[in-house]
C-alpha cells in the first residue's frame, strides 16, 4: 500500500488543532512553534504531491478509498487530478504564510490557531473529495470555524455584524447546493455519492437543466459570484489577517471549484443552458468589482472588492465551457489565491502599525518597510494583469476564451484591467509613498523575519509563475481534459 | 563560440536582470559600488551587441540568430526571437543608451540601489520589445517596460511642482505625470491586448512569421463580421496603441508631463529608446500584418505625422520651460518617422517605400541619440542652476563655454544640419514621401522651419544675450563625467551625418523585404 499522503494532508490540521487544545494555554511559545511544525510539514507535503503529480498520466492519482457508509453508497473518496493539485499546494503555501504572520496574535493563541486549523482540514477536504457526500461534509468543516474566528479575533467594529452576515450566506448557500446534490443522488438510482461513479449516470437534459442552477449558484456564493458577494467584502475587512488570507486566498477558490466540480462536471448539458446567462452575472462582477473598488478609502475594502472582481474572472472563464477559458481559471485560482494572501498579509502588516486603514490617513510606508512595498507592488502587478507575472499567465487565456464564446464580453471585461491598474497604483503611490503622518510617524518599525519570509514566499510564486507558465499550467490543463471530455461526452 | 551564437539575443535580453539580482545583494550604503557594477553590468550587452552587429549578414533576407523555445505551450506562444535590420539597430540604440544613462545616472544619490536596479529591469523590457518574433512574447515585454519607467519618474522625478487636480486636490507634478504616463500606455494597450487575444483565437498561434502569412491571408468571416470589418478594427486597435506611445497628435500629451519630470537619465531613455516602441511596432506588426488596410488608411496617418511635425515645432517654439521644449521637440521629429512610415505604406514595394523606410529607420536612431543628448545637456544645467526657465538664463556661453559649444553641436544635430545625423535621415524621409503624399511633405517642411526657430530659440535665451548677473560665480563648467557621457553621443551624430552608409546598410536589406 502506497503511502497515504492527501489522508495525511487532509488530517494533519485537525489532529494538531486538537494537540494545541490539550496543551497549556499560557505556554504560547510553544503552541507557536507546534502549529508552525504543523503547517510546514503539511506544505513540503502539498509541494512533495504537487511534483510527484504525474502529468502526462493525467487523471486523478494518489486515489484513497474506504467505505465509510456502504449502504447509503457513501465512501472516504480522495484523490488529486491536474485541477485540484495547485489548489491543495495553495492552501499549504496560505496555511503555512498565515501562521507565520500570525505569530504575534496574542489573544488566545491556542484556540485562534486550533480553529485555524479546523478550517485547512475542512479547506484541503473540499479539494481532495471525490465524493459527494464527504465533500458537503468537509465544507460544512471549513464554514463553521470562520464564524468563530471572524467573531472573536476580528476587527471590533463590524465583527459580530460580518460574521453573522457570511455564515448565514454560506450556508443558504450550501444548503440550496445541498438541495440539488440530493436531487442528483435521488435521480441517478445508482445509490452512490461516489463523484466519479456519478459523472456516468446520464441525467436527463431536462432534469439538468432545472437543477444546475441550485448546484452552480449555491456553491457561487462562496465564490464571490454576482449578485451573491455580499457577504465577502464585508467578511474579509471584519476577520483577523490570517483568516483574510485564509478566506480570499482559500476559501472563495472552495466555492469556484465545488460549482465546478459539481456543478459543471456533473451536470454538463444544465452548464452548456445557463453560462450564457451566468457569463453576464460574472461580467458584473468583474467590471462593478473593479469599479467599487476604486472608489472606496478603507484599504481593506479595496482589497475585498478586487477579489470579487478577480473570483468573477475565475466564474467567467468557467463560463466560456471551453479549452482556453478553463485553463485560464484553474491558473487564476492558484494566481488569485497567493496574490491575495499577500495582500491581505500587507494590509494587517500596516494596520498593525498605523491603527487606520483609511488610505488618506496613510503614506510613506515604504522607507519604514521597504521589502512589505515591494512585496505590495509584486501584487499589485499581479492584479493589473501585467504580463511576466501569474496574472497575465491566468487573464490572458481567460480572456481568450470569452473571444470564443461571447466577443463582446471580452471588449467591455478588458475595461477592468485598466480600473485595476488606477486603483493599485493610486494605493501604492499614497500609502507606500508621499509623506508619513507625523502622529504614528515615530513609532512604525519594520516587519519582523518571520513577515519578510512569508512575503517573500508569496512574491517569489507570483514572479516564478508568470515566467514560466509551464511550471502550472501543463498541470491544469490535463484537468481540463477531463472536463472538455464530460462536457462533450454528455 | 555555438553557444554563444545560439544564445546571443537571450544573453543580451537577461543579463541586465541577471545583473539586477546581483545588484540587490550589494548593500544599499555602498553607492559608488552599486553606480560602477551597474555600469560594468550595462557594459556587457552593449559588447554582446556589438558582437552581434558584426556578425549579422547584411544580404540575407529573414531574421537572424533565431531562437526557438517552448514558453506557454497551452495557448501556443513560445520564446522566439530573432532580429532584422530594423531590430538590431534599435538593439544597438538600447544597449548604447542604457550604459551613457547610466553614467548620466551618478549623481543620484537617494536610493541609488533600487535605481539602478530598475533601469537595468527597463533595458531588459525595452530589448525584449525589439527582439521579440512572438505577438503575445512582444506585448509582455511592451508592457513591462512600463513599470520601471513608472517608478523611476515617480521616486526620482524632480521634485518641485504641483498640479491641481479636479476638486482642488493638489499632488506632486511627478506623482500626476508617472499617473498619467502609466494609465495612458496601459489604456492605449487595452485595445492591442484585445485585438491580440482575437488573432491568438481566430489563428491558434502567435509566432509572428507564420502569422505574416496566415493571418493576412484570412478570407472568412469571423463572429458574424466581415472579414474586412474585424481586421479593420484590429488594425485601429493596433495603430492606437503604437500612435499613443510615438507619440503621434493628438495622442501626445502625456508625453510633456512624463518627459519634464522625469529624472534626467529617465528622459534620456523615454525620448531615445521607449518612443521607438511605438515606430518599432508600426514596422514590425502593423505594416506586415495589415498591409491592406495600413495602404487604405494610410493618409489618415501621414495627415497625424504631419500635425505632428506642426504642432509638435509650434508647441516647443512656445514653452518657456528648456525641458518641455526638448520634450515638444520629440513629438516634432517623431513626426518624421511615421510620415516615413505611412508614405511607405501607400505605396508598399516601390523604391519611394524603401527610401522612405529607410529615412523613418535611420530618424528612430538618430532622434535617439540627440535627444538623449539633448534632455542630458537640459539636466546638466538644471543640476547647476535648479532652475529650467528660459528667462532664468541668459548669456551663459561666457561662463561656460565648453558646455556651450556641446550644446550648439547637439542641437544642430536635431535641426537637422547638413553634416550631422538629422539630415541625412530627413532627407530620406522628405525624399521618399514626396512623391506619394506631397501636400503633407510640403507642410511638414514649414513644420521644419519651425524647427529651426525653436533650437535657435534655446540656444539663444540660454547661452547668447545679456548675461544673467546672478549666475557668475555659481556656475560650474561641464565635469569630465557629464563629457564623456556625450561624446560618444557627438561622435556617433557626426559618423553618420559624415558617411551613413554602415548602418543604412543593415536598415536598407530589412525594408526592402519588409512586404
Amino acid at each position: 500500500m502506497q503511502f497515504p499522503v492527501i489522508s495525511v494532508i487532509v488530517f494533519t490540521p485537525i489532529i494538531t488543532s486538537l494537540l494545541l487544545l490539550i496543551m497549556p494555554g499560557n505556554r504560547k511559545t510553544e503552541i507557536r512553534v507546534t502549529s508552525l511544525g504543523a503547517a510546514a510539514l503539511d506544505l513540503s507535503l502539498s509541494i512533495w504531491l504537487y511534483f510527484s503529480y504525474n502529468v502526462s498520466a493525467g487523471g486523478y492519482q494518489f486515489v484513497e478509498q474506504y467505505n465509510w457508509l456502504p449502504q447509503f453508497g457513501i465512501s472516504y473518496h480522495v484523490g488529486v487530478d491536474g485541477l485540484n493539485t495547485p489548489l491543495v499546494l495553495l492552501t499549504g503555501v496560505v496555511m503555512f504564510t498565515g501562521v507565520l504572520i500570525s505569530w504575534g496574535v496574542d489573544d488566545r493563541p491556542r484556540e485562534f490557531f486550533a480553529f485555524l486549523f479546523i478550517l485547512a482540514t475542512g479547506v484541503f477536504g473540499v479539494f481532495v473529495s471525490l465524493d459527494l457526500f464527504m465533500l458537503f461534509f468537509f465544507y460544512e468543516i471549513a464554514v463553521f470555524p470562520m464564524y468563530l474566528l471572524i467573531s472573536t479575533w476580528g476587527w471590533k467594529v463590524t465583527r459580530e455584524y460580518a460574521a453573522m452576515k457570511l455564515t448565514l450566506y454560506l450556508f443558504i448557500g450550501s444548503v440550496v447546493a445541498l438541495i440539488g446534490a440530493l436531487a442528483m443522488y435521488f435521480n441517478s438510482g445508482l445509490g452512490s455519492f461516489d463523484l466519479i461513479t456519478l459523472e456516468t449516470a446520464n441525467f436527463s437534459v431536462g432534469f439538468q437543466r432545472f437543477w444546475f442552477p441550485f448546484v452552480f449558484i449555491g456553491f457561487a456564493v462562496l465564490g464571490g459570484l454576482f449578485p451573491f458577494h455580499n457577504w465577502s467584502p464585508d467578511g474579509h475587512v471584519a476577520a483577523p489577517t490570517a483568516v483574510s488570507m485564509f478566506h480570499a486566498g482559500v476559501l472563495m477558490k472552495l466555492g469556484a471549484f465545488a460549482s465546478l466540480r459539481i456543478g459543471i462536471m456533473l451536470l454538463p448539458e444544465g452548464a452548456k443552458f445557463w453560462m450564457p446567462t451566468i457569463i453576464l452575472l460574472t461580467l458584473v462582477n468583474v467590471v462593478y468589482g473593479a469599479f467599487i473598488a476604486s472608489v472606496q478609502t478603507d484599504f481593506k475594502y479595496v482589497v475585498g472588492f478586487s477579489s470579487v472582481s478577480h473570483m468573477g474572472l475565475v466564474a467567467m472563464g468557467f463560463a466560456t465551457l471551453n479549452r482556453e477559458g478553463l485553463i485560464g481559471s484553474g491558473v487564476q485560482m492558484f494566481s488569485h489565491g497567493v496574490m491575495t494572501a499577500l495582500f491581505f498579509a500587507v494590509v494587517g502588516m500596516i494596520y498593525d502599525r498605523a491603527h487606520t486603514r483609511q488610505i488618506p490617513e496613510l503614506g510613506g510606508f515604504a522607507k519604514k518597510m521597504p521589502l512589505v512595498a515591494v512585496a505590495f507592488i509584486v501584487g499589485g502587478l499581479v492584479s493589473m494583469g501585467m504580463p511576466g507575472f501569474s496574472g497575465f499567465v491566468a487573464e490572458f487565456p481567460i480572456f481568450m476564451g470569452v473571444w470564443e464564446f461571447k466577443p463582446w464580453i471580452a471588449i467591455v471585461g478588458a475595461i477592468s484591467i485598466v480600473i485595476t491598474a488606477s486603483y493599485i497604483i493610486r494605493i501604492i503611490s499614497s500609502v507606500f509613498f508621499g509623506k508619513m503622518p507625523e502622529s504614528y510617524a515615530d513609532h512604525i518599525t519594520d516587519v519582523k523575519v518571520l513577515d519578510k519570509v512569508a512575503l517573500i514566499f508569496l512574491s517569489v510564486l507570483l514572479i516564478v509563475i508568470g515566467v514560466f507558465p509551464s511550471i502550472m499550467v501543463p498541470m491544469v490543463e490535463s484537468g481540463v481534459e477531463n472536463i472538455l471530455r464530460l462536457l462533450g461526452g454528455a | 563560440m555555438s553557444f554563444l551564437d545560439n544564445n546571443l539575443l537571450t544573453l543580451i535580453l537577461f543579463f541586465p536582470v541577471a545583473s539586477s539580482l546581483v545588484l540587490l545583494f550589494l548593500p544599499g550604503k555602498e553607492k559608488k559600488l552599486i553606480r560602477w557594477v551597474a555600469l560594468l553590468a550595462s557594459l556587457v550587452p552593449l559588447i554582446l551587441s556589438i558582437i552581434l552587429w558584426l556578425n549579422f549578414k547584411t544580404g540575407i533576407k529573414g531574421f537572424q540568430f533565431e531562437e526557438h523555445y517552448v514558453w506557454y505551450s497551452a495557448i501556443n506562444s513560445s520564446y522566439h526571437l530573432g532580429i532584422d535590420g530594423i531590430s538590431l539597430t534599435m538593439v544597438l540604440l538600447t544597449t548604447l543608451l542604457i550604459p551613457i544613462a547610466i553614467l548620466a545616472s551618478f549623481n543620484i544619490e537617494e536610493n541609488v540601489k533600487a535605481y539602478m536596479v530598475l533601469f537595468l529591469l527597463l533595458e531588459t523590457g525595452l530589448l525584449g520589445v525589439f527582439v521579440s518574433l512572438d505577438l503575445l512574447l512582444f506585448f509582455v515585454f511592451w508592457e513591462i517596460g512600463l513599470v520601471p519607467m513608472y517608478f523611476l519618474i515617480n521616486q526620482w522625478g524632480s521634485e518641485k511642482g504641483e498640479r491641481e487636480l479636479w476638486g482642488g486636490i493638489k499632488v506632486k507634478a511627478r506623482t500626476y505625470a508617472s499617473f498619467k504616463f502609466l494609465i495612458y500606455t496601459m489604456t492605449g494597450s487595452l485595445g492591442l491586448l484585445l485585438a491580440i487575444q482575437m488573432i491568438g483565437v481566430v489563428s491558434g498561434t502567435f509566432d509572428l512569421p507564420t502569422l505574416f502569412a496566415s493571418w493576412t491571408t484570412l478570407n472568412q468571416s469571423l463572429f458574424g463580421l466581415p472579414i474586412e470589418t474585424v481586421k479593420t478594427i484590429a488594425f485601429w486597435a493596433f495603430t492606437i496603441a503604437f500612435a499613443l506611445k510615438v507619440p503621434v497628435w493628438p495622442f501626445h500629451t502625456w508625453l510633456p508631463d512624463a518627459h519634464t519630470e522625469a529624472p534626467t537619465a529617465g528622459s534620456m531613455i523615454l525620448a531615445g529608446v521607449l518612443l521607438k516602441l511605438g515606430a518599432y511596432g508600426f514596422l514590425r506588426l502593423v505594416l506586415p500584418l495589415y498591409p491592406v488596410e495600413s495602404k487604405h488608411y494610410a493618409g489618415a496617418l501621414a495627415f497625424l505625422a504631419t500635425m505632428s511635425i506642426i504642432f509638435g515645432a509650434f508647441s516647443a517654439f512656445g514653452q518657456r520651460d528648456f525641458k518641455r521644449l526638448v520634450a515638444y521637440s520629440s513629438v516634432n521629429h517623431m513626426g518624421f518617422v511615421v510620415l516615413g512610415i505611412a508614405a511607405a505604406a501607400r505605396v508598399q514595394g516601390t523604391e519611394n517605400a524603401v527610401i522612405a523606410l529607410n529615412g523613418a529607420v535611420l530618424q528612430m536612431f538618430n532622434h535617439g541619440i540627440s535627444a538623449a543628448g539633448m534632455f542630458f545637456l537640459v539636466g546638466v544645467i538644471y543640476s547647476r542652476t535648479h532652475t529650467r526657465n528660459l528667462d532664468d538664463y541668459g548669456g551663459l556661453f561666457t561662463l561656460v563655454p565648453v558646455y556651450g559649444g556641446i550644446l550648439i553641436f547637439t542641437s544642430m544635430g536635431a535641426l537637422g544640419l547638413p553634416g550631422l545625423n538629422g539630415f541625412v535621415s530627413e532627407f530620406l524621409v522628405v525624399r521618399g514621401s514626396w512623391p506619394i503624399f506631397s501636400v503633407y511633405t510640403a507642410f511638414a517642411m514649414v513644420g521644419l522651419l519651425f524647427t529651426g526657430a525653436y533650437v535657435l530659440k534655446g540656444i539663444k535665451q540660454v547661452l547668447h544675450g545679456p548675461l544673467n548677473e546672478k549666475w557668475i560665480g555659481h556656475l560650474s563648467e561641464i565635469s569630465a563625467r557629464e563629457v564623456i557621457v556625450i561624446a560618444p553621443l557627438m561622435v556617433i551624430m557626426l559618423w553618420i551625418g559624415v558617411w551613413p552608409a554602415w548602418i543604412l546598410n543593415v536598415i536598407n536589406r530589412a525594408v526592402e523585404v519588409l512586404f
